[in-house]
């Protein structure tokens, strides 16, 4: 059971501890800078924060003694190209950061916008970029979801094997490597789209999956919440069902996986995607317990009067127990369940708009 | 030789006093900047270079106009003003 969580908000990283039965906020980080993304490296301890600064482009910065000091490292940087391309790619926004497997110490991935996927061996000291993904003639077919260019945020390492690979990619689909980035294969059968012409709804290569969660004790099972509603794979993301009966809607961009039942997961919907607000404006978390047949409305301690919060996809977190759950919404609202979403509390409603959560 | 300076803004994350570099470009100013204070560059151009959307650099009271190359010709007596843009932050 984790006791502490991060808010990575758009005017700082807040860190927040239990103490006794209640959580505390300590002073931020990074106060007033937008924080995009955060880590906290369960393998040494290691605190990452990638910021993206308005003026001053893409940042990285690790603590070692849990937030108190930072360190600057080298953000993930593309290679300089012909000077006369004035499409070349510059690195917009580090968008997730993840640990690679228990048997590689210090290794990690991360995913930007423009949609590339870097890996650094010396705990965020320097990146490199995977060009066998970057170089997929299949890139030119990607394109921007809610940003200007398409983006790497789900990044998911088999622990039974730590070279086999699934990303997500908003929006590029799924892909797999099973030799830690080498060759790569473009996934997802089973997905659909209706963002794109009817002949195209199956296309593998368009599919806007706005997170896939893995459940770590049954690396097979991969939640999706895509674009155009919520799928399940049972194979690894290999292939996916839709479960299109989902009340009060099947939009959203958040999806927590249990980590001990594969048949438990959670998700915060929208309207859809032209009204991204509660239905009816009434806010709520919405979960199953049998593998997606049923889902229950989680309510209580959620607000009984209008609420317009949404949660951003990495702004839902599950802690190691599956029974405590943190979400953070863009009208900075914070609320932790301690029990799988029985009854919420609210620990703020006056903080930034939050972009990511993160259990120690 | 020019003089640059910066903006409290950008000093607010990392250390940057006004310096002379050398250079009768744009590009070439920044580059003896960026030889004596090497984490300064991912602050002021991207990955390729080129300015930051946000970032405007000023030579004396005029804004440069090639944000790409840099090519802007500075004078051996020119102050060269680095400011982040009011859109952006």
């Amino acid at each position: 059971m984790s006791d502490t969580f991060y808010v990575a908000s758009r005017k700082g990283l807040f860190t927040y501890r239990r103490n006794g039965a209640d959580w505390e906020s300590e002073a931020p980080s990074f106060l007033g800078e937008p924080v995009s993304a955060v880590l906290k490296d369960h393998r040494d301890g290691a605190l990452y924060a990638g910021l993206n600064l308005g003026h001053f482009g893409p940042k990285l910065h690790r603590s070692d003694d849990d937030g108190n000091t930072w360190t600057e490292l080298s953000a993930p940087t593309f290679p300089g190209a012909d000077p006369e391309d004035k499409d070349a790619p510059s690195v917009d926004q580090i968008w997730t950061i993840a640990p690679a497997g228990e048997d590689e110490p210090g290794a990690l991935w991360a995913g930007t916008i423009p949609g590339a996927l870097w890996r650094s061996d010396n705990r965020g000291e320097t990146w490199r970029l995977i060009e066998s993904l970057w170089d997929r003639p299949e890139r030119e077919g990607w394109f921007g979801g809610g940003y200007d260019h398409p983006g790497i945020h789900s990044v998911l390492v088999d622990p039974r094997d730590s070279a086999k690979l699934t990303l997500g990619i908003s929006c590029g689909g799924v892909w797999k490597s099973d030799d830690r980035g080498e060759t790569w294969r473009l996934t997802g059968k089973g997905l659909r789209s209706d963002y794109t012409p009817p002949e195209q709804s199956e296309d593998l290569n368009t599919q806007d999956p706005h997170l896939l969660a893995m459940c770590p004790s049954a690396p097979d099972t991969i939640w999706c919440q895509h674009h155009n509603g919520v799928f399940l794979s049972r194979d690894g993301g290999e292939t996916f069902t839709e479960f299109r009966d989902i009340k009060p809607a099947v939009f959203g961009f958040a999806v927590a996986a249990h980590p001990n039942n594969p048949d438990t997961a959670y998700l915060v919907p929208g309207v859809k995607d032209e009204c991204r607000v509660p239905v009816d404006a009434k806010f709520l978390v919405n979960k199953t317990t049998n593998g997606g047949e049923t889902w229950n409305a989680q309510e209580n301690g959620l607000p009984d009067g209008p609420s317009y919060d949404l949660v951003f996809r990495h702004a839902l977190d599950i802690d190691d127990t599956g029974e405590r759950l943190v979400m953070g919404s863009t009208t900075g609202n914070l609320w932790i369940t301690e029990n799988g979403g029985g009854e919420w509390r609210q620990l703020s409603a006056h903080l930034p708009p939050v972009a990511a959560i993160a259990f120690a | 030789m020019p003089q640059v300076s910066f903006t409290d803004n950008l000093m607010k994350h990392l250390p940057c006093p006004p310096t002379d570099a050398a250079g009768d470009t744009v590009h070439a100013v920044m580059e003896s900047v960026f030889e004596s204070n090497p984490p300064l560059r991912s602050y002021l151009v991207d990955d390729q270079g080129r300015l930051r959307k946000h970032v405007n650099i000023f030579i004396n009271d005029r804004m440069i106009e090639d944000r790409i190359g840099l090519s802007d010709a500075v004078a051996n007596n020119d102050r060269v003003f680095v400011f982040q843009a009011l859109s952006g932050g």
